[in-house]
This record gives structure tokens, sequence and C-alpha cells, in this order.
């Protein structure tokens, strides 16, 4: 078996600053017989944000760490800002939250931000500015010098946050971030990645989260049972309308002769169309009708990541 | 700093933060002021015609007894070099904390020495420091000195220095406990393979000697262990063992001769090996 992680490798053609932030071919990784991630291949452009989506098991947390050199793929490609994964050299210009994160419970958060520091590594003039900066950032500078085995697991992701800001990286991976945050946090986080996309870094948002993707990437692709489904801008990838309709009166057979406009979302007496022009609503709230049932609310609205996510999950089924 | 020097220094940071370090000086006085006071007994006790024992005698049991203390002395180190490898990686992986530390520009192979070299600079103060206070409280209670204790402290830190690369190279691999407990086993197994090489020797056969051959080269504590309690016995000790013959080879408390020059050459041989194999064992596991 080959080294999983280090490779000191020799730039390659491309290793400019114009390269993708990442930019991945095939990617494949198995354990054993499981197919974790079956052929991820993408382009991240440098200072966007970048959303990944997918249910739980769909390959996620596996791409990012085949990105981060922490596994090694089955078989493709990938480059990080224009250099092969597993480059030492390219860590120093990367910032990364892991979904599972934890820090030394016995350091206080300024040591464990001046750990990453040397480690990163950066001037040791710089460390103490970088340092304030980054907790102010996360909201963590009256608890500074708190052993963080006294944070709460929110604390302590703010504290892996603030880690992953550390030297202004060029491409930043943030899995799961919000995942132990209150609604304050949420947003305060969603401030961060604004911040981080208005300064050109690239953020690989990996999340689960539609409500939050949808807010701050530029791009999203989204990934299930490792494979990409779908991908490209918020705008291409959300054209359709949703309609939400309130109905009673309807069989299971009769709802099924309504697929015919679309996806349906059937929750009980709320039947949401996914991907319905509005210019068919009449077309549907008569053909409801003529079934037999009792329309109490049509609403059209604009299309949710949610919806489209949900949607393109029930294709994939198919 | 290079990586591996700022891991070595996180892991003593830790090993001192949780108390291991504070707690191993209070436990180390405890054994040392009350060794002391027992062997100052030696001097004043007294024989069946009411006279305390003559000089030499007071040495030989002095001898005798430090060895039966330094035994425990390393099975403390190699129990604590063994609990504390164990889950030095396993435990790290298993709760994330090392996926941010491998996310920066750090090779794992600094991971692995950078954690071998902190815990055993502090086996090595341990085992110095141990050997200093205990020595110096039994020449205060006894006016007896080892005739090679810097070979004692070499041979005692070379024990410990064993089972914990042989915790770190399961912590590449298996769970904390898992590797600790095995780690143990083998150190116990060791002592008890070098038993049966000494009934070997006692028997004068070559096939039950083996075994203490063969388990020496596999985890060599047992007889780095013999040199150590070499490095105590004083020369009319070993005269008297040398006379008896095989039989007086035949004890796991004594020890004729040094461990041979060949056997300490594998014994560093057997660290290059232990570490390589851990280096090896990390880079190729997917976390």
């Amino acid at each position: 078996m080959t080294d999983v992680i280090e490779q000191v490798a020799a730039a390659p053609q491309g290793a400019a600053a114009g390269s993708p932030a990442i930019q991945t071919v095939n990617l494949s990784k198995r354990f054993g017989r499981t197919s974790a991630l079956a052929g991820l291949s993408m382009t991240v452009p440098r200072g966007e944000v970048f959303g990944f989506l997918g249910p739980n098991g769909a390959g996620k947390t596996t791409s990012v760490k085949l990105l981060l050199g922490l596994l090694k793929p089955t078989s493709g490609e990938a480059w990080l800002l224009g250099r092969p994964i597993g480059d030492l050299q390219t860590r120093r210009r990367i910032g990364y939250l892991p979904e599972l994160f934890r820090y030394q419970g016995w350091l206080s958060a300024r040591e464990v931000l001046a750990l990453h520091c040397e480690l990163a590594p950066l001037p040791r003039s710089s460390w103490k500015d970088e340092i304030t900066s980054a907790l102010d950032t996360v909201g963590l500078t009256d608890r500074a010098g708190d052993r963080v085995s006294t944070f709460s697991k929110g604390m302590q992701q703010r504290l892996g946050l603030a880690a992953a800001l550390l030297g202004e990286p060029e491409l930043v991976f943030l899995d799961e971030p919000t995942s132990a945050l209150d609604p304050v946090g949420r947003h305060d986080v969603r401030e961060i990645i604004r911040g981080l996309a208005s300064r050109g870094t690239a953020v690989f948002l990996n999340s689960h989260l539609l409500s939050e993707v949808e807010q701050v990437c530029d791009r999203v692709a989204v990934v299930d049972h490792g494979r990409v489904i779908a991908s490209g801008t918020m705008d291409e990838l959300l054209s359709g309308t949703a309609v939400k309709v309130r109905v009673t009166g309807l069989d299971d057979a009769e709802k099924a002769r309504l697929a015919s406009f679309g996806n349906i979302d059937d929750e009980g007496d709320q039947l949401t169309f996914t991907n319905l022009k509005p210019d068919r609503v009449p077309e549907l709230v008569a053909e409801i009708v003529g079934l037999g049932g009792n329309v109490f609310e049509v609403s059209p609205r604009h299309q949710t990541l949610e919806d489209r996510f949900l949607q393109l999950l029930e294709e994939e089924e198919k | 700093m290079p990586p591996t020097l700022v891991i070595a220094r996180l892991t003593v940071q830790e090993t001192s933060r949780r108390r291991l370090i504070l707690a191993l000086i209070i436990l180390t006085l405890i054994v040392v002021g009350f060794s002391a006071w027992g062997f100052r007994k030696i001097t004043t006790v007294t024989n069946s015609s009411g006279s305390t024992l003559p000089p030499e005698q007071v040495a030989l049991i002095t001898s005798q007894l430090l060895i039966v203390v330094t035994f425990m002395y390393s099975g403390v180190l190699a129990l604590s070099a063994a609990v504390v490898a164990g889950p030095l990686i396993s435990s790290e992986v298993e709760s994330g904390l090392l996926l941010s530390i491998l996310a920066r520009p750090v090779r794992r192979s600094e991971v692995v020495i950078g954690k071998w070299l902190g815990l055993g600079v502090l086996v090595a103060i341990y085992a110095a420091g141990s050997a200093f206070l205990e020595i110096a409280a039994v020449d205060w209670a006894t006016g007896y000195v080892p005739p090679h204790p810097v070979q004692l402290v070499l041979y005692v830190g070379a024990e410990g220095l064993a089972l914990l690369s042989l915790g770190l190279l399961l912590s590449t691999r298996l769970s904390g406990i898992t590797g600790g407990v095995i780690a143990l086993v083998a150190w116990l197994m060791g002592w008890i393979g070098g038993v049966v090489g000494d009934v070997g020797t006692g028997l004068q056969n070559q096939a039950v000697e083996n075994v203490g051959v063969f388990s020496h080269l596999i985890l060599p504590t047992d007889l780095l262990w013999r040199g150590a309690i070499y490095a105590m016995e004083p020369d009319a000790f070993l005269a008297t063992l040398r006379a008896a013959g095989t039989v007086g080879r035949a004890n796991p408390f004594a020890a004729v001769d040094p461990p041979p020059v060949p056997f300490l050459a594998w014994v560093v041989v057997w660290f290059g090996l232990m570490l390589a194999l851990s280096i090896w064992s990390f880079r190729t596991r997917e976390i």
C-alpha cells in the first residue's frame, strides 16, 4: 500500500494563481466493497462559495478528506490551488474545520490557535494579530484564556472555525460548520463565510442545512451515493416554481393521476408540486376539482433549494 | 520550531497538564520515603547473638532489596509507558483531534516521531530522577551504592522506552485500551519468557533456553531488566552466583553477566524497527 497522504509534488502546469481552487477528475473511493465516492468530477473556481450537498452517507465528508489528503483515492485525480492533493506546501494556504471537531482540552483557546499558527506555519510576529482577529471574528475573545475543556460544543466549533481562518487561507473547507451552533451562531457563520468570499477566499461548504447553503453559496453540487447528480449556480439549479396545494377528498390513486404535473411531495392534505410552471396552475386546479378534490389553497412560490434537493433525490431513486 | 518538536512539546505539555507527572512525582517521593525508612531498619536489626549485622551483610541484603524495589520502579515505568502510549495516536484519531493537525503541513511521520520523542523524554527523566532519589535514599540509609548507577538508569529507561515504542506502534491501528492491554501482556510475557529461559539454563536444556532468547529478541524488555539487575549487584554477590554455575543463572532477579554487546546492538535496531513500523502503519492508515 502506498502512503496515504504526503507528497511534495512538483507543481503541475497551471499551478499559477489562475488555476481553480479545487478540481477533481473521476475521484473515487471504495472502503472494501462499499463505494463511498464514485467518480467525482467538479471544479470550484477561486473566490466562490461552493455548497456541497447531499443526504447522510452521500460521500460529502469522504470527499473533503480525500481532497485534504487524509484519505487516499482509489482512483481519479484532484488538485487544490493548482497542485495535486496531498501536497504539503498547499496546506499552508488551506483552512479546515472538520465535521468531527475536537481540540486539545488542556490548552486554552489562545494556545490552540497559537499551536495552529506554529504548524501552519505563520511568522511568529503575526501570531498575536492573527489570533486576536480570529477570536474576535468567531466571538470568543472573552474566553481566550479559558481551557477548551470548559467550552460548550458550540464554542468548540467556533474555535475550530477560528483555527480555519488563521493566516488568511486561499481555500477554506467547512464541514458542517454550524452543526453545534444556535441560530445566532449560524447567522454569525454565514457572515464569516460572506466575509471570506468578499476577500477572495474560496469556501467549500459541506452541509445538509439547505437554507444555510442557499443563503451563502454561489454554486452548489448535489451528491448522492457518491456521485454528483446535479451542479451549477443557484440560478441554474432553482429555475422552476413549486406549487403548494391544500386539498382534501383525493385518494392515493387520484393523487397518482396528478403525476403528469411533476414530482409531488405528498404530505396528506398538502401536496407540493416541485418544478411546475406557473402557467399550468389553472390546469392543475381544474384537474383536482375534476377528480372530486376540494381545493382550499393554492400558493405558487419560487422553488427553494430544499424543493430542488428533494426532487433530485427522488429522480435519483427512480 | 519543526513540527516534530512541536508535537513532542505538546505531548509533554499534555501529560503535565493532565497531572500525570505530578502524580508520578508524589508517588515516587512516597515510595522513596518508605523505602528509606525500610532500608534504615536493616542497619539496626540484630541477629540471634543480639548484635547488628556486619557491613558486608547489610550491603548484600540492601543490594537484593534494591533489586526488588527497582523491579517495582521498572514496572511502574513500563505500565505508565504502555498505558500512556496505547491511546497516544488512536484516541486522537477517534476523537478527530488529529484531523485539524494533519490538515496542516505536517507529515504523519513527524506526528509519530514527535509523540515518541515527547514521551521518551518523560520516560528518561522519570527513570533518571527516580533512580537518583532512590539511590540517594539507600546511600543515606545504609551507605550502600550500587556499583553501576548510570547503567542502571540506562537499562531501566530503555525498558520503559521499549514499552513506549510497542504501545505507540499498536496505537497507530488499535484502540487505546486494546493497545495498552496488549503492550502490558507482552511485557509480562517477555518477563515470563525470560524466566522460562532461566529454567532452560538451570536444566541445561537448549530448547527451553531458546524460548528466553527468542522472547528477548522479540521484546527486549526482560533482558534490559537483567542489565539493570547486573548494574545493581555487588562483586561479592556476583562471585557467589558464578560459583553456583548454571543454577546461579536460573534466577529472574539475578544476572551473572551484563547483556551481550550484539544484543545491545539488536536493541538499537529493534527501536529503529518499531519506529519505522509505527510510521509506516500510521502513514498507510486512512482516518
